[in-house]
């Protein structure tokens, strides 16, 4: 976990012509192509577009999950393995649109992560996992195998899980994509909850809705390009780009 | 046809007075086997949780080769260990040849593959489902190996009852390394060989129904074991 002070050094995030390109039959055409942008501490940021954009790629390349063919993420320095990247990631948490769960109780997926995170003592980790079991109305499934609770309880599980350690950034892959409006609602509280004690909410989504209740602001993606950045509103309401004009009037985005 | 129902009828009288010969083999049989399962165990299980999750040059190679071991001819590696332990072999000055060590090692060479490649496979198949999230949690491939072996404990207990089968069924590799030695190294497989070769078939048939409860046993445990695992949805 970060101080308030480190927190801030980390911020402004500048992400500088990022480029990622799978070997293969398509190697000339890059999956990411020279995408800028850069992100502030405050508020939370949609990353958004249609299928095949490259929404979820940039947020695996932010959290480190995939390492750039070119291009500087600002707060990776020195590539892969170095201590840097460690420290960093140890700073960031990440929600898949399908939840991966272990295949133990509710309790022993929330113990496995504070055993991760270096957090040994016993009476520090109940305390954590008693909260996160509350926060997430988890108390009475707390023995039972995860893998048996509902989609919305697992992806509830899933966010507490990553939000125990208080991370400085979040990122979250479509993480109410396929729940119901109550789960959807209870997964969005938590991400608003967090974003005001402080944790950077990155988040990928489809859903304008969503964007209009929770962000405060959207990276438009089209084709491996950003096309656009701008506060939630201004985009959803005056998109510049054609295919973000298309995408929020709900027309099919299609190739040029 | 009564000489078959006199055999099977001293057979049950075999196994319900507990015989000494029978259950001195018996006992033998599951230390042999026990212990070379056991180890097979330390070695596979580690062996086939590292390749689930390291990406290396040769990782193909390695597993085309651990695939092909999996269909080792027990009689050659019978050879092959009977050669490295007999007195003008490299490892003949250990005197093991003839003894039931000898006969763990060569059950050592023929499972460990088994366990190591059916490791590899079954962990694979959750790594490919765990990597993102344990790679975002911050975990090594060592943490990631450990988590794969708790978390597929299940299936693999599967995969060490399988191998535990196999070993209990081999008889090709123990006969040459061991010699089917009387009260020495004679175990139930060579046993059975033996006494129906000398027409000893009260003897090698009650061996033979104890094989198959064992069997029997084995494979109950495999379906239990699964059954439970679905039920708590740890599969």
């Amino acid at each position: 976990m970060l101080n308030s002070a480190q927190v801030t050094n980390l911020f402004p995030l500048k992400v500088e012509n990022l480029s990622l390109n799978f070997g293969g039959r398509n190697k000339s055409q890059p999956l990411i192509n020279g995408m800028s942008f850069t992100i502030n501490q405050s508020g939370i940021t949609a990353i958004m577009g249609p299928n095949g954009a490259g929404k979820s790629l940039t947020l695996r390349l932010l959290h480190g999950l995939l390492i750039p063919t070119s291009g500087k993420i600002s707060w990776y320095q020195k590539g892969e393995n170095s201590e840097q990247t460690k420290a960093m990631q140890n700073q960031q948490a990440m929600v898949f649109q399908k939840p991966v769960l272990l295949r133990r109780s509710v309790t022993e997926n929330l113990r496995y992560t504070l055993r991760v995170k270096n957090i040994t003592d016993k009476n520090e980790q109940q305390k954590l996992i008693d909260e996160a079991l509350e926060k997430a109305g988890l108390e009475d499934q707390a023995k039972n195998p995860a893998r048996r609770l509902s989609g919305g309880e697992q992806q509830k599980l899933a966010m507490v899980r990553a939000l125990m350690t208080r991370p400085a950034i979040l990122f979250l892959d479509e993480p109410t994509a396929s729940l119901d409006p109550n789960a959807t609602k209870a997964i969005e509280d938590m991400v608003l909850s967090a974003s005001e004690a402080g944790t950077k909410i990155i988040i990928v989504t489809h859903d304008i809705g969503q964007a209009n209740r929770i962000t405060d602001e959207i990276i438009f993606l089209n084709k491996g390009q950003m096309t656009e950045q701008a506060p939630t509103k201004t985009l959803i309401e005056a998109p510049q780009s054609k295919a973000a004009r298309q995408y929020f009037r709900g027309e099919i985005v299609l190739d040029d | 046809m009564s000489d078959i129902t006199d055999a099977i009828v001293n057979a049950f009288y075999l196994i319900i007075t507990a015989d000494r010969d029978l259950v001195e083999i018996v006992i033998l049989s599951l230390q042999v086997n026990l212990l070379a399962i056991f180890i097979s165990c330390a070695i596979g299980l580690s062996l086939g949780a590292l390749l689930a999750v390291y990406r290396f040059r040769g990782r193909t190679i390695t597993l085309i080769a651990l695939s092909a071991l999996m269909g080792l001819p027990p009689v050659v590696v019978g050879l092959i260990v009977y050669m490295f332990l007999s007195n003008s072999g490299p490892l003949g000055v250990l005197g093991l040849l003839y003894t039931p060590t000898a006969m763990v090692i060569a059950q050592v060479i023929l499972i460990t593959p088994i366990i190591a490649a059916l490791t590899r496979q079954t962990l694979e198949a959750i790594y490919e489902e765990y990597k993102e999230q344990l790679k975002s949690l911050g975990v090594g491939k060592l943490g990631m190996a450990a988590t794969l072996l708790w978390d597929g404990r299940y299936q693999l207990i599967t995969v060490i009852l399988v191998g535990f089968g196999r070993a209990l069924s081999e008889v090709g590799a123990v006969m040459i390394v061991g010699g089917n030695i009387n009260h020495v190294t004679r175990i139930m497989t060579t046993a059975i060989a033996l006494e129906t070769s000398k027409g000893n078939l009260s003897l090698a048939l009650g061996l033979g129904i104890i094989l198959i409860i064992l069997s029997f046993i084995v494979n109950g445990l495999v379906h239990a074991i699964n059954l439970t695992a679905e039920r708590y949805a740890y599969a």
